[in-house]
C-alpha cells in the first residue's frame, strides 16, 4: 500500500463488496469509536492509520530502541545516540563488568525474586483470613491495610530509614543488608487487596466438602484455596515485580555504600562517573530493562486485566 | 451458615453444637478466633514495623529539633511554620501543582488519542499496544536515566538531532531553568499516557455497538459521535484516572531526582526532592518530617474527599 492513497474515499475505489453504504459496511465501522474500518474497507483511511501507528509506535519505542544500539555502540562521540550502533561492540558491557554491574544487577534479582517470594505468599495468608474468615476486628483490618495505601512511602521514608537502622524490640540494624529492603516490601495493601477480592468468588462449597471429608485448615488452604488462585497469583506477581523493581528510594536509604545498590540506583553512579561514557549507562539501563520486558511479556494477560480490574474498582 | 460456624463444626470434631454455634464452648471458640490472626500476622506485623512505626516517629519528629548525639528538643510546631513559611518550599509546591496538572492532563489526552487509534481486535493493534504500553513497565529510574541521554543538551543530542531535521535549533532540555520543569513534565507523560490508555480502551470496548450503529443511521459526524456516546461513558473511567493521576502527582520523586535533582536553580524542585534534600543531605530531619506529614495530610484529604464523592455518586 502506497501513501499516495491518502485522500478520500470514493466509490470507485471501494469497489469490493461489503464497502459503502452497504449493511456490513456499517457493522464494521460501528466496531471502534472512530468507526476505523478494516484494511479491506478504505485504504485510504487504513493508510493514515497505519501511518499514525508507526509514529506512536517511534514515539513509545523509540527511546528504548535507542538503548539497545547505544548499549552495543563503540561510539567515539558518546553524545550521539541513534537508532542502529555505529560501530557495534561489547565495550560497554566490559566497562560496565568492571564497575561491578553484574553485583548490582544480583542485588536487584535477590531483592526482586525475596521480596516478591515474600509479597505473594504474606498477602496469600492475609487474603485466606481476610475472605474466607469472619471474625472480630475484621473491619479495622482492613481499615488499616487501607490506610498503608493511603500513605506514600515517599513520606515515611526519613523515619523509616531510622527503623531499618535500629528495628523497634530487636535493635538490630539492617541498614546495608538486602533484608532491609525485602522486609519493607513484604507487604502491600494492593496485592492482599487484589488477593481478597479473587478469593471471596471461591465457591463455598469446595471449602465445606473438604471439612466433610476431615481436611484441617492449613490442608484447605494449601491444597484447595491457593491451587484455585493461580490466575489472582499472577496479578499480584506482575505488579509485585514492577512495583519491586520500580523501588529508587528505599534502595538508596537502605545502603550503606554503593556497593549495595540496585541496578536502577546504581545507573546514577554510573552517569556521574567521569571514567565511563553514556554507552555504558544505556548498557545498564538495558540490564535494567530486560527483566521488567520479560516479566511483563510473559504475564502481559494478567497485567491488563489487573490495571483495568483496579481502574473499576478504584 | 456462616464460615465461622463451618469451622466450628470441622475443628471440633462433631457436629453436635452446629446449630448454636453463636454459643461455642471456650476451647473451640478459641482456636476459630484465634487462626485468622495467625493468617494475619505476618502482613500486620510488617506493617506495623514498616509502616505504622515510622509513620508515628514521623509524626513525632516534625514536632522536635531533631540533633544526633545532644538528644531532641521539643519545639512544638515551630518546623511546621518553618516549612509553609519557607520561600523554597513554595516554590517547590508551585513546580509540583505545575507538573501534577500538567502531566495528569497531558497523559489523559494522550492516552484518549492512543486509545481512539489503538481500538479494534486486530492482532498487529494488539502488537502496537503492547510496544507502546512498554514505559509503563519500565522502572521510573531507568527511564529517567534515558531521558536524560536523549535530552543530551548539546547539538549532537539526539533529540535535538531530531530538531534539527525540522529545523529547529538545539534545545537547552534540562540544563535550563526555562525548560528544564517542561522537558520533567513531557517524560511523565510519555511514561503515564499508555497506561491511561489501557484503562480508556477497557472503557470504550464496554460500549454498546449499537449506540455507534444508531448514531451512524441518523447520520452522525465522528465528532457528534465521540461527543455524545464515546465520551459519557468513558466519564466513570476519566474521573477516577483524573483523581489518582492528580493523588500520584503530588509526591512525585523518582523521575525528578534522576532527571534534575530539582535543578538548574530549583526549577524543578518539587515538594519531595525538597524534603528529601533537608532530611538527607542537610539533615534536618525535624523540618523535612513536618514536610512529610504536611504531604501525607493534603494527600490523606483528597483521597478520603474523592472516595466521599464518590461514594455519594453511587448511592
Amino acid at each position: 500500500m502506497t501513501t499516495t492513497e491518502l485522500r478520500p474515499v470514493t466509490p470507485s475505489t471501494s469497489d469490493r463488496p461489503g464497502t459503502g453504504r452497504k449493511p456490513i459496511g456499517v457493522a464494521r465501522q460501528c466496531e471502534t469509536a472512530l468507526g476505523w474500518a478494516g484494511v479491506r474497507a478504505s485504504p485510504a483511511g487504513a493508510t493514515g492509520r497505519i501511518l499514525l501507528c508507526a509514529a506512536v509506535f517511534l514515539f513509545f519505542c523509540g527511546p528504548l530502541i535507542t538503548v539497545v544500539s547505544g548499549a552495543f555502540d563503540f561510539s567515539p562521540d558518546p553524545t550521539k545516540l541513534s537508532v542502529l550502533p555505529n560501530r557495534p561492540s561489547l565495550v560497554n558491557f566490559d566497562v560496565a563488568t568492571q564497575k561491578g554491574i553484574w553485583g548490582y544487577l544480583l542485588n536487584s534479582l535477590i531483592i526482586a525474586g525475596g521480596g516478591l517470594l515474600l509479597q505473594v505468599s504474606v498477602s496469600v495468608f492475609a487474603a485466606y483470613a481476610l475472605a474466607r474468615k469472619k471474625f472480630r476486628g475484621q473491619a479495622i483490618v482492613m481499615l488499616a491495610i487501607l490506610t498503608t495505601m493511603m500513605l506514600p512511602e515517599e513520606v515515611i521514608a526519613i523515619p523509616l530509614s531510622m527503623v531499618i537502622g535500629d528495628l523497634p524490640l530487636l535493635g538490630i540494624s539492617l541498614k546495608g543488608t538486602l533484608l532491609g529492603v525485602i522486609l519493607p516490601l513484604g507487604a502491600w495493601g494492593f496485592s492482599i487487596f487484589v488477593m481478597t477480592e479473587f478469593m471471596r468468588e471461591i465457591p463455598l462449597e469446595l471449602e465445606e466438602a473438604a471439612r466433610v471429608d476431615g481436611a484441617g485448615e492449613l490442608r484447605i488452604f494449601a491444597q484447595i484455596v491457593v491451587p484455585l488462585c493461580r490466575p489472582a497469583l499472577g496479578v499480584v506477581a506482575v505488579f509485585g515485580f514492577t512495583m519491586i523493581w520500580d523501588q529508587y528510594l528505599l534502595p538508596l536509604i537502605v545502603a550503606t555504600d554503593p556497593g549495595d545498590y540496585t541496578l536502577t540506583v546504581a545507573l546514577a553512579t554510573l552517569r556521574s562517573d567521569d571514567m565511563v561514557g553514556p554507552g555504558v549507562v544505556l548498557a545498564g539501563a538495558l540490564l535494567a530493562l530486560v527483566p521488567s520486558l520479560i516479566v511483563y511479556l510473559s504475564l502481559q494477560k494478567s497485567f491488563l486485566r489487573g490495571i483495568t480490574s483496579g481502574a473499576v474498582k478504584g | 451458615m456462616t464460615l465461622t460456624d463451618v469451622g466450628s463444626a470441622a475443628s471440633g470434631g462433631g457436629a453436635v453444637e452446629s446449630h448454636s454455634a453463636r454459643r461455642r464452648p471456650p476451647r473451640r471458640r478459641l482456636a476459630v478466633t484465634i487462626i485468622p490472626w495467625l493468617f494475619l500476622l505476618p502482613a500486620l506485623l510488617l506493617f506495623l514495623v514498616f509502616k505504622y512505626v515510622p509513620m508515628a516517629e514521623g509524626i513525632r519528629l516534625s514536632l522536635f529539633e531533631v540533633r544526633p548525639f545532644l538528644g531532641d528538643l521539643w519545639v512544638g510546631l515551630d518546623n511546621y511554620a518553618r516549612v509553609l513559611g519557607d520561600e523554597r518550599f513554595h516554590n517547590a509546591l508551585n513546580n509540583t501543582l505545575i507538573l501534577a496538572i500538567g502531566q495528569t492532563a497531558g497523559a489523559m489526552l494522550i492516552g484518549f488519542g492512543l486509545a481512539l487509534l489503538l481500538e479494534g481486535t486486530a492482532r498487529s493493534l494488539w502488537f502496537v499496544r503492547s510496544a507502546v504500553f512498554l514505559p509503563v513497565v519500565a522502572a521510573t529510574a531507568v527511564v529517567g536515566e534515558i531521558w536524560r541521554l536523549l535530552y543530551y543538551p548539546a547539538e549532537g543530542g539526539f533529540l535535538n538531532s531530531l530538531l534539527s531535521w525540522v529545523g529547529l535549533g538545539p534545545s537547552t532540555f534540562l540544563d535550563h531553568p526555562d525548560t528544564s520543569l517542561w522537558s520533567v513534565m513531557a517524560v511523565g507523560i510519555w511514561k503515564g499516557a499508555p497506561y491511561d490508555m489501557v484503562i480508556l480502551l477497557a472503557g470504550l470496548a464496554g460500549i454498546d455497538r449499537q449506540l455507534y450503529e444508531s448514531a451512524a443511521i441518523d447520520g452522525c459526524t465522528t465528532w457528534q459521535r465521540i461527543r455524545y456516546i464515546t465520551l459519557p461513558a468513558l466519564r466513570p473511567a476519566i474521573t477516577i484516572l483524573l483523581t489518582l493521576a492528580s493523588i500520584r502527582g503530588l509526591r512525585v520523586f523518582t523521575e525528578v531526582y534522576v532527571l534534575t535533582g530539582g535543578g538548574p536553580a530549583g526549577s524543578t524542585d518539587v515538594w519531595m526532592t525538597r524534603v528529601f534534600s533537608l532530611g538527607f543531605e542537610t539533615s534536618e530531619l525535624g523540618v523535612a518530617s513536618a514536610g512529610s506529614v504536611v504531604l501525607f495530610l493534603v494527600t490523606l484529604l483528597l483521597t478520603l474527599g474523592v472516595q466521599l464523592l464518590r461514594r455519594r455518586r453511587e448511592a
